[in-house]
């Protein structure tokens, strides 16, 4: 019998291991024996660093402690949140409105910290909105979105959002090559090559984060992957890497594989803004969406803009170059210096690294190969700083330490390698747990990255946890990186499917101002009820609104009657508590919409249409006090035409009981 | 004890070094877990008569301010009459009638701006506690705003 069940576990590990063949050797014993150690944060201990992680096809961004890798809070950005009711209460619609209307998901990719002098400042954190492009604004004093911005002219936002050192620019390249928003679109999908172009997006970042789209280059028609900024010597250049330069509409696994070289795009930023300053650029009607979280009034506002700035790469010469790089490069990642550019291709098993001296030694003395599109195409080997000969197979992202060494992980290979960035000499290898996208070193993309811990974000566990039916969560692993070996020392799940992520010390981010409760004194909601006095019900023909508050352990009015089947009515509800952590939350029986969760001073409002007569019962849906459970009243509704009168109280049988 | 001590005083300093100008405006050490932590290690220190806070001496005038008791009722009405009735019955908290008789107006003004380190450690907040079942939340009450507070409670109780 015993016997028999070791045979059965054995045939099963063996079916997995050839299953998950990508699983690198001696995957089981890579972590040493102070790991568990190093990774323990003991309970009332915090952690060193936050860590911002994307929540890829969730919408949503994740915030854990390094190194713990305790998730601390989910924040809604691109996706409705039935949690904290984003995207369910009015306030919080328009935050997700675009030129499509209400979006109530998106695939939210990857996360940049605001910096300043190329340092991570801990003010906000962007995200990008993959599927219906746009940026939004998460801002660190309230963990909240504060802004998203849609991007006109684009499809599939996926090189986005990138910074410049000072935050002067979050940008944000197209994948999908569409034809303009201001061109006919309506074209035969294979005249690709003459009717679809990219764009790329500048949005000027304003001193209290408020985004603008400044302007817009069109290029011809490829796929741009990924991005980075310049710093240092190379401040003023950001630079895109680009697939698909074979213009190809279907079957791009194969089609687009084609040549053996695709492009890193290298764009002199601050010659477009010369441009512009002279008037080089062209005003287009488009339509885009803005939306504006208000600290005040507790409310978002959604603007519907209309025009753009657009610069033609192929026309001003001097804002773009191609630098060749091999096999559908994805990563493109700059070291702390500025001055080297490491490209990934995805299916090469090389990385090139670029100078950005000799890049422009190569611009300056015209070493160019030809154009693409109108654009100069500069020799690869004149911009070669050299190639990381063998690291691994399909190379995708880069880090840096600050101390010379670089971090590539490796798609296929399921690893991360180090490598010293001038000698570009293999230095150390650990296997991931398996295929690995992104890595994030704290601020391992700035100027000056905190080299303490690297984390790995995985997008196959198989086998790696407890499974959880046909879909697995995926996985971060936290590894030491202080040594010359890097060292294992926890993973975790994370949500949705990571992608880039970005992390810093965690007093940058929690002494900066955090807000710890809204001043009830300073809540200008339209709908505010500042004390149960302000408590009240009116009505404006079928329109209901009802002035709410919530303190432990009682709603003001907890008994309404009078309301009709039909009426719209809007429950405003303000939280009166001015304490830390005291949210409450509100729900309604049979609502078409989700609850709310109000935060100490916010007020905030859910719409319902009664569709029956009854008494529905309403509650506090967040655990509040001893008496939390008794936190819960009740509404009347009437037949539509009834003449039962309006009425609202606590604490007071109303109205009076007739026998 | 004297361990638990030093880190809770490390880490108050720590947080004080991290601290910008701007903080200390929204910044609430009664509702900071350290500040509760250092003065746990010492409740012989506690004084039922004073209560724990900024507070020592409240100097009262022989006649009501009527313009700080109006703005006290102001703030009530925002931050208070929720829960508490100015009669002697009980809401959610214990009516408010007699208060300024029971109570010092040092012990008023300290707990209605500290109240969760002396729900902690004063036996007759903890008495009605027992009673009640819900701490006093923090209001964020400004010094002047808990002066005015005390100021309608005097008028509650008759004070000209
Ligand atoms: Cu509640």
């Amino acid at each position: 019998m015993k016997n028999k069940f070791v045979k059965a576990i054995f045939a099963i590990a063996l079916g997995s291991a050839l299953f998950t063949s990508c699983k690198p050797k001696n995957s089981g014993d890579a972590v040493s024996g102070d790991a568990a150690q190093k990774a323990y944060v003991a309970p009332g201990k915090y952690d060193e660093f936050y860590n911002f992680v994307s929540g890829g096809f969730s919408g949503q961004l994740s915030v854990y402690g390094l190194p713990s890798g305790r998730l601390f809070r989910v924040i809604p950005v691109f996706s409705v949140d039935p949690e904290k009711g984003w995207g369910y209460s009015e306030e919080t619609k328009p935050m997700l409105n675009t030129s499509n209307g209400f979006v109530p998901w998106d695939d939210l990719h990857h996360t940049e910290m605001s910096q300043t002098n190329g340092e991570v400042d801990g003010r906000w954190v962007f995200g990008n909105a993959n599927n219906t492009p746009r940026i939004a604004r998460i801002d660190l004093k309230t963990f909240k979105t504060a802004e998203i911005i849609e991007l006109p002219n684009s499809g599939g936002n996926h090189s986005s959002p990138f910074i410049t050192e000072n935050t002067e620019y979050v940008v944000a390249g197209t994948r999908f090559s569409v034809p303009a928003d201001y061109a006919n679109g309506d074209v035969a999908i294979n005249t690709y090559k003459e009717n679809f172009k990219g764009h790329i997006s500048f949005v000027k970042v304003g001193k209290e984060g408020e985004m603008d789209l400044a302007f817009q280059i069109v290029t011809p028609g490829v796929n741009f992957d990924l991005s980075h900024a310049g710093k240092g010597k190379s401040h003023g250049w950001f630079f895109f890497s680009c697939y698909n330069t074979e213009q190809a509409n279907t079957l791009l696994e194969v089609n687009a594989s084609q040549r053996d070289k695709d492009f890193i795009m290298a764009v002199n930023w601050k010659k477009a803004e010369e441009y512009i300053k002279a008037g080089k650029g062209k005003k287009q009607t488009v339509k885009y969406a803005h939306n504006k979280w208000n600290e005040k009034t507790h409310t978002a506002t959604s603007e519907i803009k209309n025009e753009v700035l657009v610069l033609d790469a192929a026309a001003l010469k001097d804002i773009c170059y191609m630098i060749p790089c091999p096999k559908s490069p994805h990563g493109c990642d700059v070291d702390p210096t500025g001055e080297y550019i490491v490209g990934s291709g995805k299916l090469a098993a090389l990385i090139p690294v670029f100078s950005f001296d000799k890049l422009m030694g190569a611009i300056k003395n015209k070493k160019f190969e030809g154009d693409y599109g109108g654009i100069n195409v500069v020799k690869y080997e004149a911009a070669l700083h050299g190639e990381v000969q063998k690291p691994g197979l399909g190379p995708l992202h880069t880090e840096f330490d600050g101390r010379g060494n670089a971090y590539t992980t490796f798609f296929v290979s399921s690893e991360v390698v180090k490598w010293d960035i001038k000698s570009l000499k293999v230095l150390d290898r650990v296997p991931t747990y398996y295929s690995v996208g992104h890595l994030c070193i704290p601020g391992g993309d700035s100027k000056k990255p905190f080299g303490k811990y690297l984390i790995a974000y995985n997008k196959i566990t198989k086998d790696r946890y407890l499974p959880t039916g046909p879909e697995l969560a995926q996985s971060a692993q936290i590894f030491d990186i202080s040594g010359d070996k890097m060292e294992l020392v926890l993973d975790f799940p994370t949500i949705g499917e990571p992608h880039y992520a970005q992390a810093a010390p965690a007093d940058l981010i929690r002494n900066n101002g955090q807000l710890k409760f809204y001043k009830i004194a300073d809540n200008n909601h339209p709908f505010v009820a500042k004390g149960e006095k302000e408590a009240k019900v009116t009505r404006k023909g079928n329109r209901v609104d009802v002035y709410m508050t919530s303190i432990r352990s009682h709603f003001a009015p907890d008994n309404i009657e009078g309301i009709k089947v039909g009426d719209e009515v809007y429950f405003h509800v303000t939280n009166l508590e001015q304490d830390w952590d005291v949210p409450h939350g509100f729900a309604i029986k049979g609502a078409d919409n989700g609850e709310l969760l109000i935060m100490p001073g916010e007020t905030a409002t859910l719409k319902w249409v009664p569709k029956k007569t009854g008494i529905w019962p309403m509650y506090c849906t967040d655990f509040c006090s001893a008496l939390h459970q008794e936190m819960q009243g009740y509404v009347r509704v009437s037949p539509a035409g009834s003449s039962v009168p309006l009425s609202w109280s606590v604490g007071t049988n109303l109205p009076k009981a007739t026998k | 004890m004297k361990k638990l001590f030093l880190t809770a005083l490390a880490f108050s300093l720590l947080i004080a070094c991290g601290k910008k100008e701007k903080e200390t405006e929204e910044y609430n050490p009664a509702a900071d877990p350290s500040a509760t932590e250092t003065t746990a290690t010492d409740p012989s220190s506690y004084d039922p008569k004073r209560g724990e806070g900024k507070f020592t001496t409240v100097e009262l005038g022989a006649a009501l301010d009527q313009a700080m008791a109006t703005k006290g009722e102001e703030v009530s009405g925002v931050k208070c009459t929720s829960c508490h009735k100015m009669t002697d019955e009980k809401l959610v908290g214990p009516g408010w009638k007699g208060v300024t008789e029971r109570r010092k107006p040092e012990w008023i003004m300290n707990f209605i701006t500290n109240p969760d380190p002396m729900i902690d450690k004063d036996p007759e907040v903890q008495a009605q506690l027992e009673i009640c079942l819900v701490r006093m939340p923090n209001q964020g009450l400004s010094d002047d705003d808990a002066r005015h507070i005390l100021e309608y409670m005097r008028k509650n109780d008759g004070v000209k």
